[in-house]
């Protein structure tokens, strides 16, 4: 028994991540179905030709299924194409947050791509709610059986709203897909939490897979330190972000320290898509932190008190403001045309998301400190504003791999979804300090991991019985087991058992406790034993007898 | 007028009231009862509770794993149907003793006159209820507890939870684990602080709990008490016991309870104590109610309370889930009460279904329907047309009442159909332009949370209603004034009272008169219909079915059935079957390479094993042990009969010498003694009998030998 694994995205790079496993029994899963954003020809997409046998056309019997982690581009922006231009139209499950964010985030692009880049496109609106029509909504630690053999279950991965890890198992064969997941709690999602289970497999991402990132209060202070000192100079801050997630993080935390330092100056919101995310993440509060759950009932943390209306010509208005805009990276749309009008003034200031893909705005603005900027021939903008470029970042760090490895414990790792000098790094430290197997292969390749199998058979309640160790020793309390715990999930030690195994023909094997085995053969003991030759015979005649009704009485014979 | 609805806690405590909110006075005005209960219209079905329930005998036991047997004892049948006082398990399964469901029975506040208000209500006569804080029947959960510990509780819906804080301070619940569903879990914990806030209220007034007993509790008033005790329970003899009366539990024991729980999510396995597997699965009668599978290394169990196969407003039943399980315990009362319904009460409005139900049901029967029939027939839209049906009917009343200058006054019953209400009153004043001028006031305590908490929780809701999220769409429409209870503590009407004719509205009524108010009464399926339970046993294919004996005619046992039925009632325990014989183990394949099979036949083969015996999430694996077997004291049993003549032989193989002793008799039966005796290479005698083998032997290298050389030829391992 094995399990292949093929990587058909994000391998030795971070875009369009898609792996694809098959495990014993043909069952095949397929674990997201991403786009590469740095590409624009046929490399933007996994090549799904691989999955098919030579000849065959139909992607719904060479697949079980296709698991979307979380509604990122990377992760699900080949869906559409998948299922409706290629045709595949067997299940795919997301979770329930997914399901509702992700064709936002689809439409969005497509618009991008078709409206302002006037590509071509590559699938319709309507091919994405039809695509998503097709889609089973998760909830977390839901075990759901795909079909006899093949179950399923997410795991809370932090990262976004509705990010999944995902555990997937055949027979005694289970791995674990964790998608991209974040080890710490920010201000809206918690850490990534997962269950203690049986591994054969753990793919993980490995987008950090060498930096180890220090507290993020730091990092936040310094971000609002620098909001405060525009404002308070009457300067307009300007917060490219992307409409679900970062937003909603900064805003939180522009909302409270408003609250705490009673600042009266506005906060925008740009686009309709960012007030319509925060709707979504008022519903779908279960999918956010601990603190935030237990507290919503009485104050919602995404009922923001000091956002404020919005118009387009606010931007034109004087006075100090706080304005986020889509697209992120400055890419294009509001936040380019507000870029624009505000960049001039040195008393305005432009926040800068962690990552800039290369030819936005936003990664020229990173990269040194330009004062002008040519938007195209005719145009361009004097840059004299301040730029605060944030390090928050919603990924673990390789600490956190690490530890979510260690706590694990697969047999093998692969890592995916990273740089690949770092991916080298990390695997050293995995096979060294883990003492685990460890690859990261490159896209289209396939790594065969041999799996362990177990045997039915069946057991006598009186071996069952022998063995079981008193329950009282057993503190319910301690059974389960978050994060952290030190054995499996649900597992208990009964001790040492010996019997005999007895195996008959078209039969179960059936283990026995030793006594029970001649009842069931249908034969009489036969007493083996020892005696001492001298001294007198009589005197070994007697004890020779105690010792065989003793014996007869234990069934076991003595030496 | 009356009604469960009034005696829950959402309705003790909570209202909602539409209109300006002025006196119930008017003749316009109007009381609407969502009732839940089962099939067309309800009556008081007899019921047996019991004051003081004595426990059945069963004794706190410990752990012992050697009786593996499952029992059951059901400890309470639940009130009215058992919407808001469901029934009450206790199973044994494994060893473990497991609590199902721990209700309240709010049955006494019948007898206690409401919180007077004030000068205002000075004209109301109380009349001979009792003026006091109330008590309550205590559970017989209790008495289970105290009987014995209580490993595990599972609760399948927010009113099954209301009893637990009273056993928080029991020693048999220390270390008990309750499971729970996060939203049963979430509506409970504030259905149980509406309660303590009722009591509050009525602290209040009377003053705080004195060590002693009440005033009321030495006369007559006591006796009023229990008459109206009895008339709920009816079949009990002994319940004029003062202990089985209990005042309610504080906020700090409902802050234990809930420390206690694990939420769980449907469909999410969680492990119990190794052994057992349990898993919520949608129960489709309210958001977060839900139907258990008690998964153990022998036997699979469904527990199965009330369900409704499609849900307007929850996740529908989720009965595919239950296929296969070994054992159902059917816990819906709600059917079997209302088989007896005359359908009176909700006058022409409603259909009579029983007929249609039972012609589908013969059909069924004789035919034998393939399963998509089946799931087709379970699953038809009836249910949700019936309810909508009901609402639409009890709006116009509404707007027939407001229309006419009147409020409309609604206790809060079960919380799914009264969402459904808001939803649809809410429509209907604003299409008929009154939106504005009518205000919805939500009084409770607890009101403005369970509506922000319904409205944030997508996963546990209807197809439909899911759908609205991906349209980003509020989930449920509800735009209602929220009210504390202080500002309107007009609505207190707990003392309602129901009586086998329906709704008596003057006597619940009374403690305000005078008043003239118009009373609705409705009814809503809250449970399998009667007609549906056959085919879904049908569907789920159990081996046993676990019925109340008391409603044996609903279900009748024919010999074409594949399953059989035990028979449970109220107080008695019951034996149920072991379904396998022996245990699944999972043997590893590190395992598996170690044996060293030993051939008897061609058919049979046997090998000593020794290894570590795991228990996995219900599952036990032999996994390698560290230490391996010892060689040396391999071969210990042996069996059949040795045959003599070859021993000489195999010992001569292993270089011993040997001979038969002088006394030998080949041809003497085999069962005689024969004597071997061997001079070298030590001294040795060897006896063999038909039973036994004896080596007599000083030295211990030359026994090993000889023992070596009869091993050869003796069947042995």
């Amino acid at each position: 028994m094995a399990i292949e694994c093929l990587v058909l995205g994000a391998g030795q790079e971070v875009g369009k991540s898609c792996v694809v496993v098959t495990f014993g029994g043909g069952k095949r899963v397929m674990f997201d179905c991403g786009m590469h954003m740095g590409h624009h020809d046929n490399r933007r997409y996994p090549d799904f030709d691989r999955l098919l046998a030579d000849g065959a056309a139909d992607y719904t019997a060479a697949i079980s299924c296709v698991v979307i982690t979380h509604f990122h581009l990377d992760h699900i922006g080949a869906l559409p194409y998948f299922t409706e231009v290629c045709g595949y139209h067997g299940p795919v499950y997301m979770t329930y947050p997914t399901k509702a964010l992700a064709p936002l985030m689809l439409e969005d692009y497509r618009k991008v791509m078709v409206d302002h880049r006037g590509e071509e496109e590559q699938y319709s609106y309507e091919d994405i709610l039809r695509c998503m029509r097709k889609v089973i909504p998760l909830d977390l630690k839901q075990t759901i059986q795909v079909d006899k053999d093949l179950s399923i279950r997410a795991y809370y991965a932090g990262h976004v709203l509705g990010a999944a890890m995902i555990y997937a198992k055949v027979g005694d064969a289970a791995i674990v897909y964790t998608g991209d997941y974040n080890m710490t709690p920010d201000r809206h999602l918690g850490a990534a939490q997962i269950d203690r289970l049986k591994l054969d497999l753990l793919i993980t991402e490995s987008t950090y897979a060498k930096t180890v990132r220090d507290s993020k209060h730091a990092r936040e202070r310094e971000f609002l330190k620098a909001v405060h000192k525009c404002v308070s100079g009457g300067g307009k801050v300007l917060i490219p972000a992307f409409a679900l997630g970062r937003a909603q993080e900064l805003c939180i935390l522009l909302d409270d320290y408003w609250e705490r330092m009673n600042l009266k100056i506005p906060i925008y919101f740009s686009a309709g898509l960012t007030i319509q995310a925060n709707m979504y993440y008022k519903m779908l509060i279960g999918w956010t932190s601990q603190k935030i759950k237990n507290s919503y009932t009485v104050h919602n943390p995404f009922d923001f008190k000091h956002v404020c209306h919005f118009e387009r010509s606010f931007i034109n208005n004087p006075g100090p403001c706080v304005l986020f805009a889509t697209p992120g990276m400055i890419s294009g749309g509001f936040s380019l045309e507000v870029f624009k009008k505000w960049a001039p003034s040195e008393k305005n200031l432009v926040t800068l998301p962690g990552y800039c893909v290369a030819g936005t705005i936003g990664h020229k603005l990173m990269s040194g400190k330009p004062t002008r900027i040519d938007i195209d021939k005719d145009t361009h903008i004097d840059v004299r504003c301040q730029i605060h470029q944030l390090s928050f970042s919603p990924h673990t760090d390789s600490k956190g791999i690490m530890d979510l490895t260690e706590f694990l414990s697969p047999s093998h790792v692969i890592l995916v979804h990273g740089e690949k000098p770092q991916m080298a790094f990390l695997k050293e430290r995995i096979e060294s300090e883990l003492g685990m197997q460890c690859c990261y292969p490159a896209n289209n390749e396939t790594v065969s991991i041999p799996t362990s199998q177990n045997l039915k058979i069946n057991a006598t309640e009186k071996f069952i019985v022998s063995f079981c160790m008193d329950e009282t020793e057993n503190d319910p309390q301690k059974q389960n087991l978050n994060f952290g715990g030190d054995m499996p999930q649900g597992c208990r030690t009964e001790g040492v058992a010996e019997g005999v195994l007895l195996m008959e023909k078209s039969k179960t094997p059936k283990i026995l406790r030793e006594d029970e085995l001649l009842h069931s053969l249908g034969m009489e003991t036969h007493f083996v034993h020892f005696e001492p030759l001298h001294p007198s015979s009589i005197e070994v005649k007697h004890t020779g007898e105690s010792a065989v009704q003793q014996s007869s009485l234990e069934h076991l014979d003595c030496e | 007028m009356a009604t469960d609805g009034s005696r829950t806690p959402g309705g003790a405590a909570a209202a909602f009231f539409t209109g300006p909110p002025r006196r119930l006075t008017a003749r316009t005005n109007r009381c609407v009862l969502p009732l839940a209960v089962s099939l067309p219209g309800w009556r008081r079905h007899s019921l047996r509770a019991a004051a003081a329930t004595p426990l059945p005998t069963s004794q706190p036991h410990p752990p012992c794993l050697l009786e593996f047997s499952m029992k059951l004892t059901c400890l309470d049948t639940g009130v009215d149907g058992g919407y808001y006082t469901p029934a009450s398990h206790l199973l044994e399964v494994e060893g473990l003793r497991i609590l199902l469901d721990c209700p309240i029975d709010l049955s006494s506040l019948t007898a206690f006159s409401p919180v007077p208000l004030g000068a205002s209500s000075s004209s109301g006569d109380a009349g001979d209820l009792i003026r006091g804080v109330p008590y309550y029947r205590s559970p017989t959960a209790v008495a289970a507890a105290k009987a014995g510990r209580i490993d595990a509780v599972l609760v399948s819906s927010a009113t099954g939870l209301l009893g637990l804080p009273f056993l928080a301070r029991l020693p048999g619940f220390a270390n008990t684990k309750v499971y729970v569903t996060e939203v049963a879990a979430r509506m409970g914990s504030l259905m149980m602080r509406e309660l303590v806030e009722m009591r509050r209220e009525f602290v209040r007034c009377y003053g705080p709990d004195r060590d002693q007993s009440p005033v009321w509790m030495e006369g007559e008033k006591l006796k009023k008490l229990m008459s109206v005790l009895q008339k709920i329970t009816t079949e009990d003899e002994e319940n004029n016991n003062l202990a089985a009366l209990v005042s309610l539990y504080s906020l700090d024991n409902i802050e234990e309870c809930m420390q206690k729980t694990q939420y769980v999510k449907y469909g999410e396995e969680v492990c119990f104590n190794g052994m057992l597997m349990l898993k919520a699965s949608s129960s489709g009668l309210e958001l977060g109610n839900c139907v258990w599978t008690i998964k153990g290394p022998r036997a699979s169990m469904t527990y199965l309370p009330s369900s409704i196969f499609v849900s307007a407003h929850a996740l529908d039943f989720d009965y595919s889930s239950l296929k296969g399980n070994d054992v159902i315990l059917f816990s819906d009362f709600s059917s079997l009460n209302g088989m007896y319904d005359d359908n009176k009460k909700m006058g022409e409005h409603i259909v009579d279904e029983t007929d249609i139900l039972l012609a589908s049901n013969s059909v069924f029967r004789d035919d034998g329907m393939d399963e998509d029939e089946t799931i087709k027939f379970l699953c038809s839209n009836d249910d949700i047309a019936e309810e909508i049906e009901r609402i639409s009917f009890i709006c116009s009343c509404i707007i027939d009442a407001i229309n006419s200058g009147g409020s409309v006054l609604i206790p809060i019953g079960r919380i799914g159909i009264i969402l459904l209400l808001l939803e649809h009153m809410s429509e209907t004043l604003h299409s008929s332009n009154m939106k504005s001028q009518v205000p919805i006031f939500m009084i409770s305590e607890t009101a403005e949370e369970i509506i922000t908490f319904t409205n944030a929780l997508p996963e546990w809701l209807c197809k439909s209603r899911q759908e609205k999220l991906g349209r980003n769409l509020a989930l449920y429409f509800v735009h209602i004034g929220v009210l504390g209870m202080a500002q309107l503590s007009i609505c207190f009407i707990d003392g309602v009272q129901t009586n086998d004719q329906g709704v008596d509205a003057e006597l619940t009524l009374k403690p305000f008169m005078p008043l003239a108010i118009q009373v609705l009464g409705c009814s809503f399926l809250s449970g399998i219909k009667v007609g549906k339970i056959d085919p879904l046993l049908g569907l789920l294919k159990p081996k046993l079915i676990l019925f109340p004996e008391g409603q044996k005619s609903l279900c009748p046992a024919t010999d074409k059935q594949p399953w059989s039925f035990l028979y449970y009632s109220k107080g008695k325990t019951i034996e149920v079957p072991n379904m396998r014989e022996e245990f699944e183990v999972r043997m590893t394949t590190e395992v598996a390479f170690g044996l060293q099979p030993r051939q008897l036949d061609k058919t049979t083969a046997v090998a000593r094993l020794k290894a570590k015996l795991l228990l996995s999430n219900g599952q036990y694996v032999l996994a390698a042990a560290k230490s391996e077997l010892d060689r040396s004291e391999r071969h210990l049993l042996h069996w059949g009969t040795v045959d003599a003549s070859c021993i000489p032989s195999a010992l001569q193989e292993k270089g011993i010498v040997c001979s038969f002793s002088a006394d030998a008799d080949y041809s003497a039966p085999s069962d005689r003694e024969r004597v071997i005796s061997i001079t070298s290479p030590g001294e040795a005698l060897v006896k063999v009998t038909s039973e036994r083998t004896t080596i007599y032997c000083d030295d211990e290298e030359t026994a090993e030998r000889v023992y070596d050389a009869l091993r050869s030829i003796c069947n042995g391992i």
